[in-house]
């Protein structure tokens, strides 16, 4: 049985001037231990969808079931019980940390509000969450603007980790901080991921670093999966014209480079293009892409994608 | 060149030519990299924090604000003339025993020229430094307990509009304009003439016409933070609404809250002074504006009697005012880059 699995999940938002489809029909199916990629350009719904999986933000319709159990409409009381067992760790270590809590009350907080442990219990937690992240003990009576970015970053991890969650949900964890400090910070990850059985949903625009991290990618764009493969497979043999664009997108120093792999800009998703949604922008757009949405086809191998031409 | 049999990644010193720095080297038919690759040198280490002298909680907000008073003078003295107030009103029956509304002496005594009297005595034999000792009291008592209560009132609904939004935020935020639409002065007389006019219900009146200022201010802070990531992350844990809006958000909302309360004492001792002027105020106490109100009618032949308690009320005014700016110096989150 899948960890999560979600089907035909849409969130619009409205906006005064029309319904903007942030997500739309998005469906995908996560094993237990398994780390998906999401990647796509910047609008395409990929923060969108892990938030609206945590239900931070509220769905418009579809359904997400985790561990067998649909968390879609559960009440507040419910949620809870959820949120104890999926996390998520924000993009941007500066700003998702309160600025006026020590380390200590932010990791201890979370304890509180779910009822774990005593007092001398939640202290022992801390301190071992805290040192698995790679930080010293000392951290936990300074507060988050005493610290570099990768160190807020694990600060952000172990926030997500203190809990004992079975899936973590990552949006874009490394893109705010620096090149050295990425690296690092994705082999925390990892490490964190076999010494605590984790699922991780892993949100990126960054190709390379979806590569290297994950066993499965969905590409999105504007709201919908447009491919779904192995990461193996979809690096060697992309698909989707989209996937394709983005993969050439990527600067590579044994290539040189061609014109732009791909013209335009993404259209706004509260003006979706008809047919398929890809089409004003592919190389490959024939008459039948104007008119017809295409769906996400099974090619094999666990491989789909949307394509009338793939 | 990295053998590109291996998916390197790690960062690459940056080279003249402009390569990207942090390169994963593609080859086809390259074996994916299982999840954990233990590559050399980047496996993780625990980090130590760098150097910061650990002696408990650092007193950083303790040394910028005495930095900034340091720097104000004028701060330095609106505190200096406040605390000097509080503790002439606080030990007013010690200083002054009995009623300061008793008489005396004879009237119309003027200050200096009775060592025994000061500052002087009013139309009808009444001390004038008993009285404005006392009033002291009275006033900072009905400016602090008003404020106290407007900032709840206003804090909590303020805070319950702006955090959930929605029709919430829609019939809250009508509330809001109705008080605000009312005239406050006027308001303030028709309650206080409904009521028995007492420090008590003196202070209950103020605070019901100024509560919408602190509630408006209150929505717009908590609209702009809970939208903040931390808020976020808080919601992702399971944290219930009070908790967040007590715990997560208010703090980081309440500098530019403070800075409206100094203010709101100044404006409402004046309210207070205004209707003791016009005789609304408590009859029992002798307070500021009822000391003007009483010497109204000899300006041109006994001006002290306005002026002595009329100058009370500038100086605790402007020294809550000074108070407020330095307070909003010290607060204010955008004038100070180490905030965020």
């Amino acid at each position: 049985m899948s960890l999560l699995s979600i089907a035909d999940l849409s969130t619009h938002f409205r906006l005064p001037n029309g319904a903007l489809r942030a997500l739309d029909g998005v469906s995908l199916d996560l094993q237990a231990e398994e780390t998906l990629g999401i990647v796509g350009e910047s609008g395409c719904g990929k923060s969108t969808l892990g938030k609206t999986i945590l239900r931070l933000v509220q769905p418009t319709s579809g359904s997400i079931r985790f561990a067998g159990e649909d968390v879609t409409t559960v009440p507040t009381r419910k949620l809870a019980q959820f949120r104890r067992r999926a996390q998520m760790v924000f993009q941007d270590p500066f700003a998702s940390l309160n600025p006026r809590h020590t380390i200590r009350k932010i990791l201890t907080d979370p304890l509180v509000v779910h009822g774990i442990g005593d007092k001398p219990e939640r202290a022992r937690r801390v301190e071992d969450i805290v040192q698995r992240v790679g930080l010293d003990a000392g951290a936990l009576d300074r507060y988050p603007h005493e610290f570099s970015g990768g160190q807020r970053q694990r600060v952000g991890i172990a926030r997500a980790l203190i809990l004992e969650p079975d899936l973590v949900i990552c949006d874009e964890p490394v893109s705010a901080l620096d090149l050295s400090i990425q690296a690092q910070t994705l082999n925390l990850l990892s490490r964190m991921k076999a010494d605590l059985n984790l699922s991780y949903i892993f949100i990126s625009h960054d190709l390379s670093v979806v590569r290297y991290f994950t066993d499965r990618v969905l590409v999105m764009y504007l709201g919908r999966v447009v491919e779904s493969a192995p990461t193996r497979a979809l690096w060697s043999a992309p698909r989707h014209p989209y996937t394709r664009a983005l993969m050439d997108a990527v600067p590579d120093p044994a290539r040189r480079r061609h014109a732009a792999p791909i013209k335009g800009d993404l259209p706004s998703p509260q003006d979706v293009p008809t047919g398929c949604r890809f089409h004003p922008r592919c190389p490959l757009a024939t008459e039948i892409c104007t008119r017809v949405e295409p769906t996400l086809d099974r090619l094999g191998d666990g491989h789909s994608a949307a394509c009338h031409h793939a | 060149m990295q053998p590109e049999s291996v998916t390197q990644f790690q960062p690459v010193p940056a080279k003249p030519s402009g390569e990207p720095p942090l390169v994963a080297v593609p080859v086809e038919a390259t074996p994916a990299p299982s999840i954990i690759v233990p590559l050399p040198g980047l496996s993780v280490p625990a980090i130590p924090v760098p150097a910061i002298p650990l002696s408990g909680p650092r007193p950083r907000g303790a040394k910028r604000a005495l930095a900034t008073v340091r720097r104000n003078p004028l701060a330095l003295a609106g505190g200096t003339i406040l605390i000097l107030m509080a503790l002439i009103g606080l030990f007013a029956p010690l200083l002054f025993p009995g009623d300061p509304l008793a008489i005396v002496a004879e009237p119309f005594i003027w200050p200096g020229s009775d060592a025994a009297h000061p500052l002087g005595t009013d139309s009808l034999g009444r001390d004038l430094l008993s009285g404005i000792a006392h009033g002291a009291g009275v006033s900072l008592r009905v400016g602090l307990s008003a404020t106290a209560l407007g900032l709840v009132i206003g804090v909590g609904i303020g805070a319950v509009a702006g955090y959930f939004g929605g029709w919430t935020d829609a019939v809250l935020s009508r509330l809001i304009e109705i008080f605000q639409t009312l005239p406050n002065f006027v308001m303030l007389v028709v309650l206080v003439a409904i009521a028995q006019p007492s420090v008590t219900t003196l202070s209950i009146a103020i605070a019901v016409v100024t509560w919408p200022t602190v509630a408006r201010l209150a929505r717009a802070e908590f609209r702009s933070i809970r939208e903040k990531d931390f808020v976020m992350a808080a919601r992702s844990l399971g944290f219930g609404h009070g908790r967040i809006i007590l715990s997560e958000i208010l703090p980081s909302a309440l500098p530019p809250l403070i800075v409206t309360a100094s203010v709101m004492v100044a404006s409402a001792i004046l309210m207070e002074s205004a209707l003791s002027f016009m005789g609304l105020g408590d009859p029992n106490v002798v307070s500021w504006g009822s000391m003007i109100g009483s010497g109204r009618e000899y300006l041109r032949t006994a001006w002290y009697m306005c002026a002595l308690p009329g100058f009370a009320i500038m100086l605790t005014v402007l020294a809550l005012n000074l108070i407020g700016d330095a307070l909003n110096e010290i607060l204010n989150p955008r004038s100070h880059e180490d905030r965020r």
